[in-house]
């Protein structure tokens, strides 16, 4: 009903090379998050420190990181929660933001006025004070770095929200709506919202990666999700440190945040091409 | 016949933003002192230049527009004063066809729900299922002269003479009893804008609707109105029979806007541009009569003291010296 136009899996990959390929990738995403340990041909957490930084081989296909432990393994097992926290945090932060964003465009001027001092706020915080201040309050796990995320995200996707809907609400077929008799919550989902969402989830799609490095970044600094949980920025944080004779431990963390980036982007195109009518071929 | 529509003493009146919370207001009349009623059955037309307020004044008898005094009745009962929610009703009395036909629909529906959407708005929803939202829709868009297969299309798919018509399909689905159509043949072909209007007429006489015309195209208006009113900056300046008025115009600007009508026969002199100038700025009312800093034959009184609304037979002018008497 929201997005109004019939809305199929097919539309979605039709299109050039990119779509399906983006849709493979976030598909095997998606299988190693599911069915991670059945595939790690090892446990992501078992130490063998007589082959520590042992080079690639068939044994160990991308060699073992600093503590012996296979890092194809802990690859794997790792997209589990990358694509948890990527999902969850880009969900929450896109409900939230098309929330407020609806809000302020649509509702009255002091409302808007308030929300986006709110925003500007938040947004003017450095990330790292506000994850700082946030963990020293709170302490560091999986709960906190979510929030912190999902802090950092909300301005960006309400402003965008906020700015077409309020270019939109004056648009021609909004007063025919009105004209209708149509509610405000009518006019809302089901003729604004699909107008202004397109662009929305092609930048969450997008920041699904984004969100990994930042947690990754923040792996780095100390304040991500304590050792021994398999993070990718957590591999590549601690890959760093041995990255002139062992540079396979950075690829681990690196290719997975490559591929998922690729992916979610080709995906996140296509998905605008499904939502907007004007861009379907043919017909 | 009875008046299907009456309007007294209406006035819009469009606000500027305060810069200082105590500043005295600031603000335009879009729309001052008008009032006409319109006869069930008949078609009203509204002509005046761009920002005479003619758009305004229909938006405003939809509710749509803030008006801050008169008031409106339909079939005798008055305009709820309210947001939107209070007149959900009163709009289903009525409909709107919009000036740009594609933009006036919701790009991301099809023409199926579109023209159903009425339906769900005024809580059909239960009523009305599939098979029969389907039959309605096929009835509506045979009605208007479509394809029962465009139900399919989008908008953007439609070219403009098509989305005209879907915008009366619309606008027909409730049977309402008044349709503002807000320059209904702007933008298309000559030969679309004959069907468009063709069937305008064919659906007002199947139908017994009643039409509000706004255009700035005086040969449609005197086409398919029986009565008409020129508006200049807001105010009703003559109002009368369309025919009447074509003959023999007693404002100075309706004589004006006839006269820069282009002739077909090349032969026939046409008599000088008359009005000159541009239309003063809203905010900034020429005092007296406010149509003197154009008019061909403003004399000193026209600049000091406002005309009042004058009966010339069947017709209203405002003007002191008009051109019928």
């Amino acid at each position: 009903m929201v997005t109004a136009g019939r809305f199929s899996p097919r539309r979605l990959l039709a299109g050039d090379w990119t779509r399906p390929v983006g849709g493979l990738l976030v598909l095997a995403l998606i299988i190693c998050a599911i069915g991670g340990d059945a595939l790690a041909p090892y446990s992501p957490f078992k130490m063998a420190l007589g082959i520590r930084f042992s080079n690639p081989s068939w044994a160990h296909w991308l060699g073992t990181d600093q503590l012996g432990r296979d890092i194809l393994s802990r690859m794997i097992v790792g997209a589990r929660f990358a694509l948890f926290l990527g999902l969850s945090a880009t969900g929450i932060s896109v409900i939230g933001g098309v929330l407020l964003g609806l809000i302020a465009g649509f509702g009255p001027r002091w409302l808007d006025a308030m929300l986006l001092v709110i925003f500007d706020t938040t947004y003017s915080f450095p990330v790292v004070m506000l994850a700082l201040a946030v963990i020293t309050l709170l302490g560091p796990d999986l709960g906190t770095v979510l929030l912190i995320i999902v802090i950092v995200t909300i301005p960006r996707y309400a402003r965008l929200i906020r700015t077409s809907t309020q270019s939109i609400r004056v648009a021609e077929f909004i007063v025919a709506e009105r004209s209708l008799g149509a509610r405000p919550a009518r006019i809302l989902l089901r003729h604004v919202l699909p107008n202004v969402i397109g662009p929305l989830l092609i930048l969450a799609s997008m920041d699904i990666p984004g969100v990994i490095t930042l947690e990754a970044g923040l792996s780095f600094l100390g304040l991500g999700v304590p050792p021994p949980a398999p993070s990718w920025g957590r591999m590549l944080s601690e890959g760093y440190n041995y990255i002139r004779d062992t540079p396979w431990i950075v690829v681990g963390g690196s290719l997975p945040l490559i591929l998922t980036t690729l992916g979610f982007t080709f995906l996140g195109e296509g998905l605008r091409d499904a939502l907007d009518p004007r861009l379907r071929r043919g017909r | 016949m009875s008046a299907l529509l009456e309007v007294k003493g209406l006035g819009v009146r469009y606000d500027a933003p305060r810069i200082l919370p105590f500043a005295a207001r600031h603000g335009v009349d879009a729309v001052l002192d008008v009032s006409f009623d319109i006869l069930a059955g008949s078609t009203f037309a509204l002509v005046g230049e761009s920002g005479s307020g003619k758009s305004t004044l229909g938006r405003a008898v939809m509710g749509l527009a803030p008006f801050r005094a008169g008031q409106i009745k339909i079939a005798g009962a008055a305009m709820p004063s309210g947001g939107d929610a209070s007149l959900v009703l009163w709009r289903r009395q009525m409909a709107m066809m919009f000036q740009d036909a594609i933009a006036s629909l919701s790009p991301r529906l099809t023409v199926r729900s579109l023209v159903t959407e009425p339906f769900d708005i005024h809580g059909f929803r239960q009523g009305l299922r599939a098979r029969d939202r389907e039959a309605e829709c096929r009835r509506l868009l045979a009605l208007v002269g479509l394809p029962a297969d465009f139900a399919e299309r989008y908008p953007h798919q439609l070219s403009g003479g098509q989305a005209r018509r879907v915008g009366v399909a619309r606008a027909l689905a409730l049977s309402p009893r008044l349709i503002i159509a807000d320059e209904p043949t702007a933008g298309l072909d000559v030969s679309v804008q004959g069907e468009i209007l063709n069937l305008l007429r064919r659906l007002q006489d199947e139908l017994g609707l009643t039409y509000l015309l706004i255009s700035h195209n005086l040969a449609v208006v005197r086409h398919v109105s029986d009565r008409m009113a020129i508006m200049y900056m807001g105010r009703f300046v003559e109002m009368g029979d369309t025919a009447e008025i074509y003959a023999d115009p007693a404002h100075p600007y309706t004589h004006g806007l006839l006269a820069a009508q282009p002739e077909i026969d090349p032969d026939k002199r046409r008599e000088d541009v008359e009005l000159m100038g541009e239309v003063p700025s809203l905010a900034a009312r020429p005092s007296g009569c406010e149509f003197h800093t154009r008019c061909p034959r403003a004399q000193p009184l026209c600049t000091e003291q406002a005309p009042d609304d004058r009966n010339i037979g069947q017709r209203v002018a405002r003007c002191h010296f008009p051109l019928v008497s």
